[in-house]
Protein backbone atom coordinates (compact mmCIF):
# COMPACT_ATOMS: atom_id res chain seq x y z
CA UNK A 1 0.00 0.00 0.00
CA UNK A 2 1.20 3.36 -0.91
CA UNK A 3 2.47 5.83 1.72
CA UNK A 4 2.05 9.34 1.22
CA UNK A 5 2.95 12.88 3.47
CA UNK A 6 0.69 15.49 3.46
CA UNK A 7 2.15 18.36 5.24
CA UNK A 8 4.84 16.33 7.14
CA UNK A 9 1.76 14.11 8.27
CA UNK A 10 2.64 10.11 7.00
CA UNK A 11 -0.60 8.23 5.82
CA UNK A 12 -1.58 4.91 4.25
CA UNK A 13 -3.82 4.43 1.62
CA UNK A 14 -5.16 2.12 -0.90
CA UNK A 15 -3.53 2.29 -4.50
CA UNK A 16 -5.66 4.73 -6.87
CA UNK A 17 -6.40 6.94 -4.19
CA UNK A 18 -6.34 10.68 -4.93
CA UNK A 19 -4.30 13.25 -2.93
CA UNK A 20 -7.67 15.00 -1.49
CA UNK A 21 -8.83 11.80 -0.38
CA UNK A 22 -5.59 10.62 1.61
CA UNK A 23 -5.74 14.11 3.08
CA UNK A 24 -9.39 13.93 3.88
CA UNK A 25 -8.14 10.59 5.36
CA UNK A 26 -5.85 12.74 7.46
CA UNK A 27 -8.80 15.56 8.31
CA UNK A 28 -8.03 19.07 9.56
CA UNK A 29 -6.70 22.16 8.36
CA UNK A 30 -4.85 20.26 5.65
CA UNK A 31 -7.60 19.19 3.79
CA UNK A 32 -7.50 21.20 0.16
CA UNK A 33 -10.59 22.95 -0.74
CA UNK A 34 -12.79 21.62 -3.16
CA UNK A 35 -15.03 23.65 -5.59
CA UNK A 36 -15.68 21.45 -8.58
CA UNK A 37 -15.04 17.72 -7.08
CA UNK A 38 -17.15 15.94 -5.36
CA UNK A 39 -16.31 12.22 -4.15
CA UNK A 40 -19.99 10.63 -4.87
CA UNK A 41 -19.96 12.26 -8.10
CA UNK A 42 -17.95 10.31 -10.49
CA UNK A 43 -15.93 12.36 -12.93
CA UNK A 44 -16.02 15.35 -10.91
CA UNK A 45 -13.43 17.17 -10.39
CA UNK A 46 -10.17 19.21 -12.20
CA UNK A 47 -12.21 22.54 -13.21
CA UNK A 48 -11.47 24.41 -10.41
CA UNK A 49 -8.12 24.82 -9.60
CA UNK A 50 -8.40 25.48 -5.81
CA UNK A 51 -7.51 22.07 -4.39
CA UNK A 52 -4.11 22.43 -6.81
CA UNK A 53 -1.15 21.27 -3.98
CA UNK A 54 2.36 21.17 -4.57
CA UNK A 55 4.12 17.71 -4.90
CA UNK A 56 7.87 18.32 -3.74
CA UNK A 57 8.63 14.41 -4.07
CA UNK A 58 7.40 12.31 -6.57
CA UNK A 59 7.77 8.51 -5.46
CA UNK A 60 10.44 6.80 -4.07
CA UNK A 61 11.16 5.40 -7.44
CA UNK A 62 11.31 8.68 -8.98
CA UNK A 63 12.18 11.40 -6.21
CA UNK A 64 11.80 14.38 -8.54
CA UNK A 65 9.44 17.00 -7.60
CA UNK A 66 6.78 18.07 -9.64
CA UNK A 67 7.91 20.92 -11.55
CA UNK A 68 3.96 22.46 -11.82
CA UNK A 69 1.38 22.30 -8.95
CA UNK A 70 -0.48 19.29 -9.31
CA UNK A 71 -4.66 19.08 -8.65
CA UNK A 72 -5.13 17.27 -5.71
CA UNK A 73 -8.59 15.98 -6.55
CA UNK A 74 -6.88 14.13 -9.55
CA UNK A 75 -3.89 13.15 -8.65
CA UNK A 76 -3.25 9.27 -7.65
CA UNK A 77 -0.81 9.11 -4.65
CA UNK A 78 2.33 7.05 -5.60
CA UNK A 79 4.55 5.13 -3.13
CA UNK A 80 6.57 7.80 -0.88
CA UNK A 81 5.34 10.71 -2.10
CA UNK A 82 5.39 14.40 -0.56
CA UNK A 83 2.88 16.47 -0.57
CA UNK A 84 2.83 20.27 0.28
CA UNK A 85 -0.14 22.08 1.25
CA UNK A 86 -0.28 24.37 3.54
CA UNK A 87 3.34 24.76 4.39
CA UNK A 88 3.96 25.49 0.66
CA UNK A 89 4.00 29.31 0.60
CA UNK A 90 3.89 28.39 -3.45
CA UNK A 91 0.25 26.69 -3.24
CA UNK A 92 -0.99 29.48 -1.02
CA UNK A 93 0.46 32.69 -3.27
CA UNK A 94 -1.36 29.96 -6.67
CA UNK A 95 -4.70 29.84 -4.16
CA UNK A 96 -4.71 33.19 -4.00
CA UNK A 97 -4.84 34.10 -7.48
CA UNK A 98 -7.22 31.25 -8.08
CA UNK A 99 -9.96 32.41 -6.12
CA UNK A 100 -9.21 35.91 -7.86
CA UNK A 101 -10.07 34.40 -10.64
CA UNK A 102 -13.31 32.39 -9.63
CA UNK A 103 -14.61 36.00 -7.74
CA UNK A 104 -13.93 37.96 -11.70
CA UNK A 105 -17.48 37.13 -12.82
CA UNK A 106 -18.69 36.34 -8.82
CA UNK A 107 -21.80 39.13 -8.56
CA UNK A 108 -20.61 40.66 -4.45
CA UNK A 109 -24.66 39.92 -4.01
CA UNK A 110 -23.70 37.62 -0.91
CA UNK A 111 -26.67 40.05 1.43
CA UNK A 112 -29.68 38.77 -1.17
CA UNK A 113 -27.93 35.18 -2.06
CA UNK A 114 -29.75 32.35 -0.06
CA UNK A 115 -26.54 30.78 0.00
CA UNK A 116 -24.60 32.69 1.97
CA UNK A 117 -23.30 31.72 5.23
CA UNK A 118 -22.84 28.04 3.75
CA UNK A 119 -21.31 28.95 0.77
CA UNK A 120 -18.35 27.29 -0.07
CA UNK A 121 -16.79 30.34 -2.33
CA UNK A 122 -17.19 32.55 0.63
CA UNK A 123 -15.19 30.67 2.83
CA UNK A 124 -12.50 30.32 0.56
CA UNK A 125 -12.47 34.00 -0.25
CA UNK A 126 -12.42 34.76 2.85
CA UNK A 127 -10.03 32.40 3.72
CA UNK A 128 -7.67 33.82 0.70
CA UNK A 129 -9.22 36.40 -1.30
CA UNK A 130 -8.13 40.12 -1.28
CA UNK A 131 -10.54 42.50 -0.47
CA UNK A 132 -10.26 44.72 -3.65
CA UNK A 133 -10.79 43.57 -7.17
CA UNK A 134 -8.22 44.39 -9.78
CA UNK A 135 -10.39 43.23 -12.02
CA UNK A 136 -11.87 46.97 -14.51
CA UNK A 137 -13.80 44.88 -17.56
CA UNK A 138 -17.46 44.39 -17.30
CA UNK A 139 -18.71 41.40 -15.74
CA UNK A 140 -20.73 39.06 -16.94
CA UNK A 141 -24.40 39.06 -16.02
CA UNK A 142 -27.61 36.77 -17.04
CA UNK A 143 -31.02 36.99 -16.18
CA UNK A 144 -32.38 34.37 -13.62
CA UNK A 145 -33.81 31.63 -14.95
CA UNK A 146 -36.53 29.21 -13.22
CA UNK A 147 -35.43 25.57 -13.79
CA UNK A 148 -39.11 24.43 -12.96
CA UNK A 149 -41.10 25.63 -10.66
CA UNK A 150 -39.09 24.59 -7.59
CA UNK A 151 -34.99 25.38 -9.05
CA UNK A 152 -33.95 28.96 -9.36
CA UNK A 153 -30.88 29.33 -11.66
CA UNK A 154 -28.54 32.70 -11.01
CA UNK A 155 -26.42 32.28 -13.90
CA UNK A 156 -24.19 35.21 -12.57
CA UNK A 157 -23.36 33.36 -9.20
CA UNK A 158 -21.96 30.07 -11.54
CA UNK A 159 -18.59 29.19 -11.40
CA UNK A 160 -18.83 26.23 -13.98
CA UNK A 161 -17.82 23.62 -11.47
CA UNK A 162 -20.08 21.06 -13.47
CA UNK A 163 -21.70 19.15 -10.40
CA UNK A 164 -24.92 19.79 -10.91
CA UNK A 165 -24.61 18.22 -14.60
CA UNK A 166 -23.38 15.21 -12.85
CA UNK A 167 -26.29 15.11 -10.80
CA UNK A 168 -27.97 15.20 -13.41
CA UNK A 169 -26.31 12.51 -15.89
CA UNK A 170 -25.62 10.06 -12.60
CA UNK A 171 -28.97 9.88 -10.61
CA UNK A 172 -31.46 11.34 -12.96
CA UNK A 173 -32.61 9.28 -15.89
CA UNK A 174 -32.25 11.64 -18.99
CA UNK A 175 -30.47 14.80 -18.54
CA UNK A 176 -32.18 18.16 -19.87
CA UNK A 177 -29.75 20.49 -18.81
CA UNK A 178 -26.11 20.87 -19.57
CA UNK A 179 -23.71 23.53 -20.06
CA UNK A 180 -23.69 25.02 -23.76
CA UNK A 181 -21.70 27.48 -25.40
CA UNK A 182 -17.66 27.79 -24.51
CA UNK A 183 -15.14 29.51 -22.81
CA UNK A 184 -16.27 32.87 -21.14
CA UNK A 185 -19.48 32.22 -22.93
CA UNK A 186 -20.65 29.11 -21.28
CA UNK A 187 -22.97 28.27 -19.37
CA UNK A 188 -25.62 26.13 -17.90
CA UNK A 189 -28.92 25.81 -19.10
CA UNK A 190 -31.28 23.73 -19.81
CA UNK A 191 -31.97 23.37 -23.39
CA UNK A 192 -34.63 25.90 -24.92
CA UNK A 193 -35.58 26.61 -21.13
CA UNK A 194 -36.86 22.71 -20.34
CA UNK A 195 -38.05 21.99 -17.54
CA UNK A 196 -35.84 19.77 -14.71
CA UNK A 197 -39.03 17.99 -13.69
CA UNK A 198 -37.01 14.41 -12.28
CA UNK A 199 -38.00 13.12 -8.87
CA UNK A 200 -34.03 12.91 -8.09
CA UNK A 201 -33.24 16.95 -9.70
CA UNK A 202 -33.72 18.72 -6.38
CA UNK A 203 -30.21 17.47 -5.66
CA UNK A 204 -28.57 20.09 -7.97
CA UNK A 205 -29.54 23.02 -5.02
CA UNK A 206 -27.18 20.79 -2.38
CA UNK A 207 -23.89 19.95 -5.03
CA UNK A 208 -23.81 23.46 -6.07
CA UNK A 209 -20.97 24.87 -4.00
CA UNK A 210 -22.42 28.25 -4.70
CA UNK A 211 -25.84 30.21 -4.84
CA UNK A 212 -26.17 29.30 -8.57
CA UNK A 213 -28.91 26.81 -8.21
CA UNK A 214 -31.33 27.80 -5.30
CA UNK A 215 -34.41 26.60 -3.71
CA UNK A 216 -36.99 28.36 -4.83
CA UNK A 217 -39.40 26.98 -1.98
CA UNK A 218 -37.01 28.13 0.48
CA UNK A 219 -36.07 31.72 -1.35
CA UNK A 220 -35.08 34.52 0.64
CA UNK A 221 -37.73 33.14 3.36
CA UNK A 222 -35.02 33.36 5.99
CA UNK A 223 -30.98 33.37 6.23
CA UNK A 224 -29.48 30.24 7.10
CA UNK A 225 -28.02 31.81 10.28
CA UNK A 226 -31.28 32.27 11.77
CA UNK A 227 -32.21 28.60 11.60
CA UNK A 228 -31.30 25.72 13.64
CA UNK A 229 -30.37 22.17 11.63
CA UNK A 230 -32.17 18.98 12.59
CA UNK A 231 -31.34 15.59 11.75
CA UNK A 232 -34.77 14.09 10.52
CA UNK A 233 -36.21 11.30 8.61
CA UNK A 234 -38.85 9.36 7.50
CA UNK A 235 -40.15 6.56 5.15
CA UNK A 236 -39.68 7.64 1.37
CA UNK A 237 -39.94 5.06 -1.18
CA UNK A 238 -38.31 7.52 -3.40
CA UNK A 239 -34.65 8.03 -1.59
CA UNK A 240 -33.82 6.75 1.47
CA UNK A 241 -35.00 9.55 3.91
CA UNK A 242 -32.77 10.88 5.49
CA UNK A 243 -32.50 14.88 5.13
CA UNK A 244 -31.43 17.50 7.69
CA UNK A 245 -34.46 20.10 8.45
CA UNK A 246 -33.99 23.58 8.91
CA UNK A 247 -36.15 24.84 11.66
CA UNK A 248 -37.41 28.36 13.08
CA UNK A 249 -39.07 27.29 16.16
CA UNK A 250 -41.27 24.80 15.53
CA UNK A 251 -41.80 25.62 11.92
CA UNK A 252 -39.20 23.67 8.76
CA UNK A 253 -38.16 26.20 6.18
CA UNK A 254 -36.47 24.21 4.43
CA UNK A 255 -35.37 20.56 3.87
CA UNK A 256 -31.49 19.29 2.94
CA UNK A 257 -29.44 16.44 2.47
CA UNK A 258 -27.11 15.94 4.77
CA UNK A 259 -23.96 17.33 5.06
CA UNK A 260 -20.43 16.24 6.00
CA UNK A 261 -17.70 18.69 7.05
CA UNK A 262 -16.05 19.05 3.40
CA UNK A 263 -19.72 20.38 2.48
CA UNK A 264 -20.39 16.39 0.73
CA UNK A 265 -23.49 14.50 1.54
CA UNK A 266 -22.71 11.87 4.13
CA UNK A 267 -22.80 8.31 2.91
CA UNK A 268 -23.98 5.54 4.31
CA UNK A 269 -21.81 2.04 5.37
CA UNK A 270 -21.79 1.04 1.71
CA UNK A 271 -21.02 4.32 0.55
CA UNK A 272 -24.09 5.10 -0.78
CA UNK A 273 -25.14 8.47 -0.93
CA UNK A 274 -27.84 10.08 1.10
CA UNK A 275 -29.41 12.08 -1.67
CA UNK A 276 -32.99 13.11 -1.36
CA UNK A 277 -36.49 12.72 -3.30
CA UNK A 278 -37.94 16.26 -4.45
CA UNK A 279 -41.06 15.11 -2.39
CA UNK A 280 -39.27 15.23 0.76
CA UNK A 281 -37.46 18.16 -0.15
CA UNK A 282 -40.34 20.21 -1.41
CA UNK A 283 -43.73 19.13 0.25
CA UNK A 284 -42.69 18.15 3.14
CA UNK A 285 -43.00 21.10 5.58
CA UNK A 286 -44.75 20.00 8.39
CA UNK A 287 -43.27 18.56 11.85
CA UNK A 288 -45.45 15.94 12.08
CA UNK A 289 -43.94 13.86 9.01
CA UNK A 290 -40.61 13.93 10.24
CA UNK A 291 -39.07 12.51 12.70
CA UNK A 292 -36.27 14.48 14.07
CA UNK A 293 -33.25 12.42 15.90
CA UNK A 294 -31.43 15.73 16.96
CA UNK A 295 -29.56 18.91 16.88
CA UNK A 296 -27.24 18.85 13.67
CA UNK A 297 -23.46 19.79 14.59
CA UNK A 298 -21.86 22.24 12.67
CA UNK A 299 -18.29 23.22 11.93
CA UNK A 300 -17.46 25.07 15.36
CA UNK A 301 -16.29 28.62 13.17
CA UNK A 302 -19.72 28.63 10.93
CA UNK A 303 -21.99 30.93 11.24
CA UNK A 304 -25.16 28.50 11.11
CA UNK A 305 -24.34 27.81 14.96
CA UNK A 306 -25.42 31.80 15.71
CA UNK A 307 -29.16 30.10 15.15
CA UNK A 308 -30.59 30.02 18.92
CA UNK A 309 -34.10 28.58 18.26
CA UNK A 310 -34.47 25.86 19.52
CA UNK A 311 -37.81 23.02 19.85
CA UNK A 312 -39.78 23.64 22.28
CA UNK A 313 -38.71 21.51 25.55
CA UNK A 314 -41.54 19.03 26.92
CA UNK A 315 -42.67 20.04 30.42
CA UNK A 316 -40.90 17.18 32.70
CA UNK A 317 -43.41 15.23 35.45
CA UNK A 318 -41.39 13.68 37.99
CA UNK A 319 -43.49 10.49 39.13
CA UNK A 320 -43.31 11.28 42.92
CA UNK A 321 -45.93 11.85 45.54
CA UNK A 322 -46.76 15.61 44.66
CA UNK A 323 -47.21 16.49 47.89
CA UNK A 324 -43.22 15.58 48.54
CA UNK A 325 -42.73 19.09 47.63
CA UNK A 326 -45.17 20.77 49.64
CA UNK A 327 -43.99 19.89 53.38
CA UNK A 328 -46.08 18.89 55.91
CA UNK A 329 -48.90 20.54 56.86
CA UNK A 330 -47.56 21.98 60.37
CA UNK A 331 -44.50 23.31 58.69
CA UNK A 332 -46.36 25.20 55.81
CA UNK A 333 -47.86 27.63 58.73
CA UNK A 334 -44.04 28.77 59.34
CA UNK A 335 -43.39 29.65 55.79
CA UNK A 336 -44.02 33.10 54.78
CA UNK A 337 -45.80 32.53 51.62
CA UNK A 338 -48.63 29.88 53.07
CA UNK A 339 -50.72 32.57 52.31
CA UNK A 340 -50.33 32.12 48.51
CA UNK A 341 -52.52 30.53 46.50
CA UNK A 342 -51.33 26.91 45.37
CA UNK A 343 -52.40 24.94 42.80
CA UNK A 344 -52.93 21.65 44.27
CA UNK A 345 -56.12 19.44 44.20
CA UNK A 346 -54.73 16.86 46.68
CA UNK A 347 -55.28 19.44 49.25
CA UNK B 1 -33.55 40.91 83.81
CA UNK B 2 -33.84 41.26 80.01
CA UNK B 3 -32.12 43.91 78.62
CA UNK B 4 -33.36 46.87 76.65
CA UNK B 5 -32.95 46.60 73.29
CA UNK B 6 -31.53 50.26 72.59
CA UNK B 7 -28.42 49.06 74.42
CA UNK B 8 -27.91 45.88 72.22
CA UNK B 9 -25.46 46.52 69.87
CA UNK B 10 -25.59 43.78 67.54
CA UNK B 11 -22.36 45.42 64.94
CA UNK B 12 -20.69 46.48 67.76
CA UNK B 13 -20.25 49.74 66.28
CA UNK B 14 -23.20 51.12 67.79
CA UNK B 15 -22.38 54.67 69.74
CA UNK B 16 -24.61 57.12 72.07
CA UNK B 17 -25.17 60.77 70.85
CA UNK B 18 -23.65 63.55 73.02
CA UNK B 19 -25.42 66.18 73.24
CA UNK B 20 -23.15 68.74 73.72
CA UNK B 21 -25.01 72.49 75.13
CA UNK B 22 -24.56 75.12 72.08
CA UNK B 23 -22.47 78.00 72.75
CA UNK B 24 -24.34 81.90 72.44
CA UNK B 25 -23.22 82.30 68.70
CA UNK B 26 -24.78 79.10 68.19
CA UNK B 27 -27.81 79.86 69.85
CA UNK B 28 -28.48 83.63 68.24
CA UNK B 29 -28.72 81.42 65.01
CA UNK B 30 -28.35 84.70 62.90
CA UNK B 31 -24.86 84.01 61.70
CA UNK B 32 -25.67 80.66 60.43
CA UNK B 33 -28.80 82.12 58.45
CA UNK B 34 -26.05 84.98 57.33
CA UNK B 35 -23.88 81.82 55.96
CA UNK B 36 -26.72 80.16 54.33
CA UNK B 37 -28.21 82.75 52.52
CA UNK B 38 -24.62 84.07 51.26
CA UNK B 39 -24.71 80.47 49.18
CA UNK B 40 -27.89 80.74 48.01
CA UNK B 41 -27.26 84.37 46.69
CA UNK B 42 -24.11 82.88 45.13
CA UNK B 43 -25.74 80.62 43.00
CA UNK B 44 -28.09 83.62 41.68
CA UNK B 45 -25.04 84.85 39.37
CA UNK B 46 -23.83 81.22 38.16
CA UNK B 47 -24.32 79.65 35.18
CA UNK B 48 -27.32 77.66 35.21
CA UNK B 49 -27.18 74.05 34.73
CA UNK B 50 -30.30 73.50 33.56
CA UNK B 51 -32.13 74.28 29.74
CA UNK B 52 -35.28 74.93 28.55
CA UNK B 53 -35.73 71.57 27.23
CA UNK B 54 -38.38 71.64 24.33
CA UNK B 55 -37.21 74.47 23.08
CA UNK B 56 -33.67 74.61 23.72
CA UNK B 57 -31.56 70.98 22.82
CA UNK B 58 -28.61 70.21 24.52
CA UNK B 59 -25.50 69.60 21.90
CA UNK B 60 -25.29 65.97 21.27
CA UNK B 61 -21.67 64.49 21.35
CA UNK B 62 -20.43 63.85 17.63
CA UNK B 63 -20.69 59.66 18.28
CA UNK B 64 -24.00 59.85 19.42
CA UNK B 65 -26.33 56.70 18.68
CA UNK B 66 -29.82 56.89 18.95
CA UNK B 67 -32.81 56.29 16.86
CA UNK B 68 -32.06 53.72 13.86
CA UNK B 69 -33.39 54.90 10.58
CA UNK B 70 -33.30 52.78 7.20
CA UNK B 71 -31.73 55.13 4.55
CA UNK B 72 -32.45 55.26 1.16
CA UNK B 73 -30.39 55.53 -2.11
CA UNK B 74 -29.61 58.79 -4.25
CA UNK B 75 -33.06 57.75 -6.45
CA UNK B 76 -34.85 57.25 -2.83
CA UNK B 77 -35.12 53.71 -3.10
CA UNK B 78 -34.53 51.38 0.18
CA UNK B 79 -30.74 50.37 0.68
CA UNK B 80 -31.84 47.16 2.89
CA UNK B 81 -31.83 44.15 1.34
CA UNK B 82 -32.82 42.10 4.72
CA UNK B 83 -29.76 39.82 4.62
CA UNK B 84 -29.61 39.85 8.35
CA UNK B 85 -26.32 40.66 9.12
CA UNK B 86 -27.63 43.07 12.10
CA UNK B 87 -29.98 41.10 13.79
CA UNK B 88 -27.11 38.04 13.80
CA UNK B 89 -24.66 41.07 14.90
CA UNK B 90 -27.07 42.57 17.55
CA UNK B 91 -26.32 41.53 21.09
CA UNK B 92 -29.39 42.44 22.17
CA UNK B 93 -31.49 40.49 19.91
CA UNK B 94 -33.45 43.09 19.15
CA UNK B 95 -34.05 43.00 15.72
CA UNK B 96 -36.35 41.19 13.31
CA UNK B 97 -37.36 41.18 9.84
CA UNK B 98 -39.08 39.43 7.01
CA UNK B 99 -37.51 39.36 3.85
CA UNK B 100 -39.86 39.82 0.39
CA UNK B 101 -38.99 39.78 -3.71
CA UNK B 102 -39.53 42.45 -5.42
CA UNK B 103 -42.24 42.64 -7.90
CA UNK B 104 -41.45 44.09 -11.25
CA UNK B 105 -42.16 47.97 -11.15
CA UNK B 106 -41.32 48.22 -7.97
CA UNK B 107 -37.62 49.05 -8.75
CA UNK B 108 -38.03 52.76 -8.25
CA UNK B 109 -39.10 51.46 -3.97
CA UNK B 110 -36.28 48.82 -3.14
CA UNK B 111 -32.93 48.96 -4.56
CA UNK B 112 -32.64 45.15 -4.92
CA UNK B 113 -34.50 42.25 -6.05
CA UNK B 114 -34.97 41.18 -2.16
CA UNK B 115 -35.93 43.63 0.02
CA UNK B 116 -37.64 43.75 3.92
CA UNK B 117 -41.04 43.37 4.15
CA UNK B 118 -40.65 43.77 7.77
CA UNK B 119 -38.35 45.08 9.86
CA UNK B 120 -38.82 45.78 13.25
CA UNK B 121 -36.35 46.76 16.06
CA UNK B 122 -37.54 46.41 20.02
CA UNK B 123 -36.39 49.71 21.04
CA UNK B 124 -36.84 48.34 25.06
CA UNK B 125 -34.20 45.77 24.15
CA UNK B 126 -32.21 47.19 22.06
CA UNK B 127 -28.83 48.75 23.67
CA UNK B 128 -27.63 51.14 21.28
CA UNK B 129 -24.30 49.72 20.89
CA UNK B 130 -24.17 50.39 17.15
CA UNK B 131 -23.09 46.52 15.64
CA UNK B 132 -26.01 46.90 13.14
CA UNK B 133 -24.65 49.90 11.66
CA UNK B 134 -20.96 47.94 11.65
CA UNK B 135 -22.19 45.18 10.28
CA UNK B 136 -24.71 46.46 7.63
CA UNK B 137 -23.09 45.38 3.69
CA UNK B 138 -25.27 47.80 1.89
CA UNK B 139 -25.04 50.77 4.89
CA UNK B 140 -28.93 51.21 4.89
CA UNK B 141 -29.16 51.42 9.14
CA UNK B 142 -27.87 53.87 10.47
CA UNK B 143 -28.14 55.25 14.31
CA UNK B 144 -29.23 59.23 14.16
CA UNK B 145 -28.78 61.67 16.76
CA UNK B 146 -33.12 61.21 17.55
CA UNK B 147 -34.08 60.00 21.47
CA UNK B 148 -36.98 57.36 21.41
CA UNK B 149 -39.98 58.93 22.29
CA UNK B 150 -41.33 58.15 25.29
CA UNK B 151 -44.95 55.86 25.42
CA UNK B 152 -47.42 53.93 27.30
CA UNK B 153 -47.36 50.96 26.05
CA UNK B 154 -44.93 48.10 25.36
CA UNK B 155 -45.71 47.98 21.89
CA UNK B 156 -45.10 50.72 21.23
CA UNK B 157 -41.61 50.93 21.34
CA UNK B 158 -41.54 48.25 18.59
CA UNK B 159 -40.57 49.85 15.61
CA UNK B 160 -41.96 48.83 12.27
CA UNK B 161 -40.41 50.08 9.33
CA UNK B 162 -43.31 53.02 9.01
CA UNK B 163 -40.65 54.14 12.10
CA UNK B 164 -37.93 53.50 10.74
CA UNK B 165 -37.36 54.16 7.29
CA UNK B 166 -36.26 57.49 6.11
CA UNK B 167 -39.07 59.66 5.08
CA UNK B 168 -39.34 60.20 1.72
CA UNK B 169 -39.84 64.16 2.44
CA UNK B 170 -36.21 64.22 3.77
CA UNK B 171 -34.58 62.50 1.26
CA UNK B 172 -36.31 65.14 -1.33
CA UNK B 173 -35.07 67.76 1.44
CA UNK B 174 -31.50 66.52 1.10
CA UNK B 175 -31.62 65.85 -2.31
CA UNK B 176 -31.79 69.64 -2.48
Amino acid sequence: MPKVTIDGVTIEVEPGTTIMNAARKIGGDLVPPAMCYYSTLKTSGGKCRVCLVEVTKGSDANSNPMPKLQASCCTPVMDGMEVKNLTSPRVQDMRQGVVEFLLINHPLDCPICDQAGECDLQDLSFGYGVSGSRYKEERRTFDKIDIGDKIQLHMTRCILCYRCTYVADQLTPGRVHGVIDRGDAAEISTYIQHAVDNEMSGNMIDVCPVGALTDKTFRFKSRVWFLKPFDAHRDCEKCCGKVTVWMFGNEIYRVTSRKNVFREVECDENGQPFFICNECRYDKKDKNDWVIEGVRKKEEWSVINQGKYMLDTEKVIIDADPRLSFGRKEDRKAISMVNLKVDNKQE
Amino acid sequence: MATDIKSISLSGRKKEVSVKEMTFMEKIYLPEIAKGMGITLRHFFKKKVTINYPEEKREFSPVYRGRHILMRDENGAERCVACGLCAVACPAEAITMVAAERKPGEEGLYREEKYASVYEINMLRCIFCGLCEEACPKDAIYLTEDLIKPDFTREGFIYGKDKLVMPLEDKIEKIK
